[in-house]
């Protein structure tokens, strides 16, 4: 072993932490090179300096703030409870879904229009939509009253007619 | 770890308990501020709990641990620099008390032999500072192999390098510190 090789396992070697071939090794190559026995020495020493350091001990307040700090801490929730509603939500939807469920159930509107109604009222707009005009027109009232067919035994339809149309346009006669 | 995840309360006291010193001191010693030391051990702490639902034991707990520690001080080191130096400057002198926080250096303090005292403080206060001197990542390797005696392939996996990346980070790290420790190494070999 060459001292170059020796670097990277001189450290392990101070520390005990080399496997048995490999010390042997070492210590052969120790015992033979001046320069490698001298830097197993300084290292152990830095080792043993380094042992004179001081430990701390954290500060009575350091465990209560690390309790409070988690104590701090949201509860993390599984993405299944993503699905989970809350209590409030849950009881305003089943409300919803009452309401919806009565509305569904309750009998239709008699005064509801049917589709006949609606095709009716559509016919009768142009009228309706002048109703104030027609029912305020004199002209209207002004008409004389169409003549009652006598129950004379003349009974034909068309003359009667006639006879409206030949009185509707000549109304001073 | 596992019984914190499965939701046992009691066994995250026991990991508080178990690892609040040795978290405590590393980080001490990395960002050598007692304050700074104690916050940044509380939020490793609390990110381990933050992450317990998706901890899986493909490494050692202790590794873990010590990465999350190892990642924050490296953090904090880096973002405070500057600010460090420039409080050195003005720094009173100052001398390592037992507890390990710094106060003025009083050559007045009562103590059974002030000299051997002061001697013993300049001899803690070298080896401190010689620490102090290594970059962040030698530093942070000197730490986890020193004092939490962790094997090589744990620090590695912590510093996020290779076995051989390692042990040659901690041969220079020896290296700076045999020459910085030099006359109590010298003193140390008689």
């Amino acid at each position: 072993m060459n001292c170059t090789r020796m670097e990277n396992k001189i450290l392990a070697y101070v520390d005990g932490r080399l496997k048995e071939s490999e010390r042997l090794e070492m210590e052969k190559h120790v015992a033979a090179c001046g320069a490698c026995q001298l830097r197993v020495n300084e290292f152990r020493a830095v080792a043993a300096l380094l042992e004179e350091v001081p430990q701390i001990e954290p500060s009575a307040a350091f465990d209560v703030r690390v309790r409070a700090r988690v104590a701090a801490e949201p509860v993390k929730q599984g993405w299944w409870a993503w699905f989970t509603p809350s209590p409030r939500v849950a009881f305003a939807a089943s409300l919803l879904l009452l309401a919806t469920v009565w509305i569904g159930s309750r009998p239709p509107d008699p005064r509801t229009l049917t589709a006949a109604d609606e095709a009716q009222i559509n016919q009768d707009l142009p009228v309706l939509e002048n109703f104030d005009v027609l029912s305020d027109f004199g002209a209207l009232t002004d008409l004389p009253q169409p003549v009652q067919p006598e129950d004379t035994g003349n009974s034909n339809p068309d003359q009667n007619q006639n006879q409206q149309q030949n009185d509707s346009q000549n109304p001073t006669m | 770890m596992l019984d914190v995840k499965a939701g046992d309360e009691q066994s995250f006291e026991l990991l508080l308990q178990r690892y609040r010193t040795p978290l405590v001191n590393f980080l001490y010693r990395m960002v050598r501020a007692r304050e700074e030391a104690e916050d940044l051990a509380q939020e490793v702490f609390l990110r381990v709990y933050r992450a317990r639902k998706d901890y899986v034991p493909s490494a050692k707990f202790t590794t873990w641990l010590f990465r999350i520690a190892t990642n924050l001080a490296l953090n904090s080191v880096r973002d405070n620099r500057h600010q460090r130096m420039e409080v050195s400057l003005d720094a009173p002198v100052t001398v390592d008390s037992e507890d390990g926080d710094e106060k003025p250096l009083d050559v007045a303090e009562k103590h059974p032999n002030i000299e051997q005292y002061m001697v013993e403080e300049v001899r803690k206060k070298m080896i401190r500072h010689a620490i102090d001197k290594l970059p962040e990542k030698q530093r942070a390797a000197v730490l986890l192999h020193k004092y939490q005696e962790l094997d090589y392939g744990d620090i590695a996996k912590i510093l996020e390098c290779s076995e051989s990346a390692l042990k040659s980070l901690l041969f220079r790290a020896y290296e700076t510190l045999r020459v910085e420790l030099a006359p109590l190494v010298a003193r140390q070999g008689k």
